[in-house]
C-alpha cells in the first residue's frame, strides 16, 4: 500500500510535468480532496443507518442463530473439521456475518477460527485443507447487500444506486458456488490419490 | 429481468421490516440499538475519511497528468482481442490488492462514465461480488504464521475470475432488457 500510493503520486506528477499538465494536477488534487469530504458525509448518513439496523440484528441474537443454522452446511463444506471443534462456530459466524455485510464482526470471528484450525493440526507454518477452504469461500465474499457501493452511487447522482442490489446477489452467488466447487473438486482428486497410495 | 429488478427494489426494506420486527418481537430496545450502532457507523466513516482524501487525491493527479488515460489505451489494445472492457482491467486488478485504492478508482469511473452506464454498473457489481485476495490471505495466515498457503490464491482467483465475468454478463443482461 506504501509504495502502490506513493508510486501513484509520484508517477502523477511525474508525467503532468512531462505533458505540461501541472496546473490541472495541482486543480485536481485540490479538488479531489474536498470531494472526499462530500463524499464522507453521505457515506455517513447511509451507514449509520445500516450499521445501526444491523445492531438491532446482531443484539436480537440473529447472527448466532443463523450460524447454528449452518451446522450440516459446515458438515459438508469442512469434513476435516470435528464436530466438537470451537473452529466450526467461529467459521459460521464468520460467514454468516460476511454474508449481512457485518464486517467488523466477521474479522475477529474468521482469526479466532483460524487459531481453532490450528490446534487441529500439529504440522505448524503450513495451512491445513480447512484452513485453505474457508479462506477461498471467505474470498469469494458472498454479501447480501452491498451498502458502500450504494452509497458511493447515490452521492455520485445514480437515479436508482440500488439497481445493483439483485445482480450483485447472483454474481456473489455465482463466485461463492465456484469456489465451493473447487473445493469439492480437490476434495475428490485428494480422497481417490489417497486410495490409489493404500 | 423484471424478478431482478424487483429484487433489488425490495430487499432493503423487507430486510430492514424483518429486523426491527424481530426485534420487537422480543422486546427489545430497538430505536437505543439503532442509536447505538448508527454512532459507531458514523465512526467508522470518519475513521476511513483520511485515506479516502489520500486515495482520491492520488487517482485524480494520475487522472488530471494524462496517465490513467495513457494507461487505458495501451489496455485497450491490448485487450480487443478478448472483449474485456478496458476501462474495467486496473479496477479488477487493483481490487485484488487492496480496497480502498479499488474505491478510487471506481469513483473516478463513476465521474468519468457515470453511474449507470455500462462501465458504472459493470464496475458496481464488481467490487460487490470479489474480495481483496492478497490482503484477506496475508491477514488470516499471518495471524497463525502460516507461510505455505498451498492451493489457496489458485482458489481464490478461480472465484474472483468467476465473480468478475458474472459481473460483466449479468451487466449486459441489464443493459440489454
Amino acid at each position: 500500500m506504501n509504495y502502490l500510493w506513493g508510486g501513484m503520486i509520484v508517477i502523477g506528477v511525474i508525467y503532468g510535468a512531462v505533458t505540461g499538465r501541472l496546473d490541472a494536477v495541482t486543480d485536481q488534487a485540490l479538488s479531489s480532496a474536498k470531494e472526499a469530504v462530500t463524499l464522507c458525509i453521505t457515506m455517513a448518513g447511509v451507514m449509520a443507518f445500516w450499521v445501526g439496523i444491523m445492531r438491532i440484528a446482531e443484539r436480537a441474537g440473529m447472527v448466532e442463530q443463523a450460524a447454528r443454522k449452518l451446522n450440516p452446511l459446515m458438515s459438508f463444506l469442512f469434513p476435516s473439521v470435528p464436530k466438537a471443534s470451537a473452529a466450526r462456530t467461529y467459521m459460521a459466524t464468520n460467514m454468516v456475518a460476511n454474508f449481512l455485510g457485518l464486517g467488523w464482526a466477521a474479522t475477529p470471528a474468521g482469526l479466532s477460527a483460524m487459531k481453532e484450525l490450528k490446534k487441529l493440526d500439529a504440522e505448524h507454518g503450513r495451512a491445513t485443507d480447512a484452513m485453505c477452504d474457508f479462506l477461498i469461500l471467505n474470498i469469494s465474499s458472498l454479501q447480501l447487500i452491498p451498502v458502500n457501493i450504494i452509497a458511493y452511487r447515490s452521492q455520485y447522482g445514480s437515479v436508482n444506486p440500488a439497481a445493483i442490489v439483485g445482480p450483485a446477489i447472483i454474481a456473489t452467488a455465482i463466485s461463492t458456488g465456484v469456489a465451493v466447487l473447487f473445493i469439492k473438486l480437490r476434495h475428490l482428486c485428494s480422497i481417490r490419490k489417497w486410495k490409489r497410495i493404500h | 429481468m423484471k424478478v431482478i429488478l424487483y429484487l433489488s427494489e425490495a430487499i432493503i426494506p423487507f430486510l430492514v421490516l424483518y429486523i426491527v420486527g424481530t426485534g420487537l418481537s422480543r422486546r427489545q430496545q430497538v430505536y437505543e440499538d439503532f442509536l447505538d450502532g448508527a454512532k459507531s457507523g458514523v465512526r467508522t466513516v470518519i475513521e476511513i475519511m483520511p485515506t479516502l482524501i489520500g486515495l482520491m487525491v492520488a487517482v485524480g493527479i494520475l487522472r488530471a497528468s494524462g496517465f490513467l488515460d495513457f494507461v487505458s489505451g495501451l489496455l485497450g489494445k491490448a485487450m480487443e482481442y478478448t472483449g474485456f472492457p478496458a476501462e474495467l482491467l486496473p479496477i479488477a486488478i487493483v481490487k485484488m490488492f487492496s480496497s480502498s485504492a479499488a474505491t478510487g478508482l471506481l469513483l473516478d469511473l463513476y465521474k468519468t462514465h457515470g453511474t449507470d452506464s455500462y462501465v458504472g454498473i459493470a464496475a458496481s457489481i464488481m467490487l460487490s461480488s470479489t474480495e481483496t485476495i492478497f490482503y484477506t490471505m496475508s491477514i488470516y495466515f499471518m495471524s497463525v504464521k502460516v507461510k505455505k498457503t498451498r492451493y489457496t490464491l489458485a482458489g481464490a482467483l478461480v472465484a474472483t475470475v468467476a465473480g468478475i465475468l458474472a459481473s460483466l454478463f449479468l451487466t449486459g443482461l441489464c443493459a440489454s432488457g
